[in-house]
């Protein structure tokens, strides 16, 4: 599935809650099923900065595409994490640098969460690009 | 001072209800969910007459003071004075000259910090703290004893959260020159016997500056009585303003240190060869004051006058301590910071749960509390935590705000572990 289609799914999933307490939970329990990620690549050198928590992210190419595996020690960075996953791992490198990621303001994310916590998201998506620019210019 | 227990009929009596309608801000809503804000320990709300006098500051006063012979200058000076005045009244301050209008504690802190720092501290000399302090009442003092190659000394706490009176006093040497030690700790909400530690510090003739940021919201506190040298509070947390809070020093402390900045209002003369500098307390007051929140901070101490305090604070343990049992009932639920003396501050961790992850499902219920530090990095280190939760309750708090509270922790733990 292209980015978008992934995105616009995030959307629709989204859209059976009101509340924001609703969407909460269902971030959490997104992210108590996102794999753990191998204690080998819990390196300083792949830890996130300009994030409150731990987070670690883990990318990798395969057969001309982007893949991403992170693991975090709080349960609601780990659910934006696979969010972020879902949309991004497994595409494109040029699909990854250029994705919009619109469904995180349309879900209400970004605009519920504290400042602190939207830099950390940023950062993680700032990080993801990051790889995928790389990945991109070394094809 | 003895800490008496409300009884229930006192409890039962304290109007919250009444004193919850003239804080605008209780009856509004986070998330779509009525406001349970229990994060006062970082800064209270503000009374609607606390409010409306900054809209009059502005709207029908503002003007420079102690410069200008017109009558708007005149009529905000006259009011601004006159708040030193109640300032001085509120903690039973000697005189008015004792009262120096800052930004808030830091500033207090950093101003003792650096002019008494500078005249009293030289190599080798200690300047006494303790385990608890806010990053506000360490890092002062670790510029300025870098600076004069003096020494941080720290008096160590049990894990309970308390000091040890013997190992203060066996702390204290003739190398000290001054002790800075919180009165009511933000994160802990342990409050420190400070009477009795000013007095083993005075018997070796050292000074003691109290740093009463939370001390002051729930302690009736009296300077003369404490006989501090030094007491340091923030406006925002006393249900007054943002960027303003007190120094009260000692007239004789005060007359002996150098100013702190320099600039207008603290001089008396000035040439381009000698400035002489003004009088205290304008000789720690450079530059034009924080008029309007100093004016609005007057209206603080005047609400506070106009409620029974005393009862106020019982109504505020009352709530405190509840707080504590029925989260210690709670599987998983370990409180942090139980000393035998507390106030307002019940700070926790959850087994296997991320503070953070606790605190932001809180605030999706509309309940405001704070997860972390707390601004006091080496109290999570002795307790090898990276951060708790706290609640921190003010008068205008409710039992029925406890139990939400309660009750989102449990959710909280279901969802989380
Ligand atoms: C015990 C204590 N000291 C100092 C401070 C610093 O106060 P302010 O930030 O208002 O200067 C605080 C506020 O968090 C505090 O709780």
């Amino acid at each position: 599935m292209s980015v978008l289609d992934l995105e616009k799914e995030i959307i629709e999933d989204f859209e059976l809650f009101d509340e924001w307490e609703e969407k909460y939970q269902y971030i959490i329990e997104i992210g108590q099923k996102l794999p753990p990620l191998d204690d080998k690549y819990k390196l300083d050198e792949n830890k996130i900065k300009g994030c409150q928590s731990s987070v670690w992210l883990h990318a990798y190419a395969k057969d001309g595409l982007v893949y991403f595996e992170a693991d975090s020690d709080s349960t609601f960075v780990k659910g934006e994490i696979a969010l972020l996953i879902k949309v991004l791992s497994g595409q494109p490198a040029a699909e990854v640098v250029n994705a919009p990621l619109a469904f995180i303001d349309t879900i209400g994310l970004r605009q519920h969460i504290a400042v602190t916590r939207a830099n950390g998201l940023s950062s993680m998506i700032k990080q993801m690009k990051l790889y995928a620019v790389g990945m991109n210019s070394k094809q | 001072m003895e800490k008496t227990t409300l009884t229930e009929k006192g409890i039962a009596e304290f109007n919250v209800e009444e004193i919850r309608r003239n804080f605008p801000i209780l009856s509004t809503k986070a998330h779509g969910k009525p406001l349970v804000y229990l994060d006062n320990a970082a800064s209270s709300q503000k009374p609607q007459v606390v409010i409306q006098k900054l809209v009059d500051y502005y709207s029908s006063l503002n003007a420079n003071i102690h410069r200008g012979v017109h009558y708007l200058s005149q009529k905000a000076s006259q009011e601004f004075d006159d708040v030193r005045v109640k300032v001085q009244e509120f903690i039973n301050a000697a005189s008015e000259r004792e009262i120096v209008f800052v930004r808030g504690t830091t500033e207090a802190i950093n101003l003792v910090a650096s002019s008494f720092g500078r005249k009293n501290l030289n190599a080798g000399d200690e300047v006494l703290i303790s385990a608890m302090e806010h990053h506000s009442n360490i890092v002062p003092w670790q510029m300025i004893c870098e600076e004069r190659k003096a020494v941080l000394k720290v008096i160590p706490m049990n894990d309970r959260g308390e000091i040890s009176l013997d190992e203060y006093a066996s702390l204290l040497s003739s190398k000290t020159k001054i002790v800075s030690i919180v009165h009511t700790s933000n994160s802990l909400g342990t409050v420190n016997p400070v009477k009795e530690m000013i007095r083993l510090a005075h018997a070796k003739n050292i000074p003691v500056l109290v740093d009463a940021a939370q001390g002051i919201v729930h302690t009736v506190i009296d300077v003369q009585d404490l006989d501090c040298d030094f007491l340091a509070f923030s406006g925002h947390k006393m249900l007054g303003p943002t960027g303003v809070g007190i120094l009260y020093g000692k007239e004789k402390q005060l007359e002996d240190m150098p100013p702190y900045q320099g600039g207008g209002e603290m001089i008396s003369s000035v040439s381009f060869e000698k400035t002489t500098y003004n009088e205290i307390p304008f000789k720690f007051e450079a530059g034009t004051p924080n008029i309007a929140d100093v004016i609005a901070l007057g209206t603080a101490v005047d609400y506070y006058k106009s409620i029974d305090r005393n009862a106020a604070f019982e109504y505020e343990h009352y709530l405190m301590t509840e707080c504590s049992r029925l989260l210690a009932e709670i599987p998983g639920v370990r409180l942090i910071g139980t000393a035998s003396n507390k106030a307002s501050v019940v700070s926790f961790v959850i087994d296997n749960v991320n503070a953070m992850d606790a605190g932001m499902y809180l605030d999706t219920m509309g309940i405001a509390v704070r997860t972390g530090q707390h601004c006091t990095a080496p109290v999570m280190q002795q307790f090898c935590i990276p951060g708790t939760i706290r609640a921190s309750f003010m008068f205008y708090n409710t039992i029925e705000e406890v139990h939400a509270l309660i009750e989102g922790v449990k959710k909280a733990i279901k969802l989380l572990k």
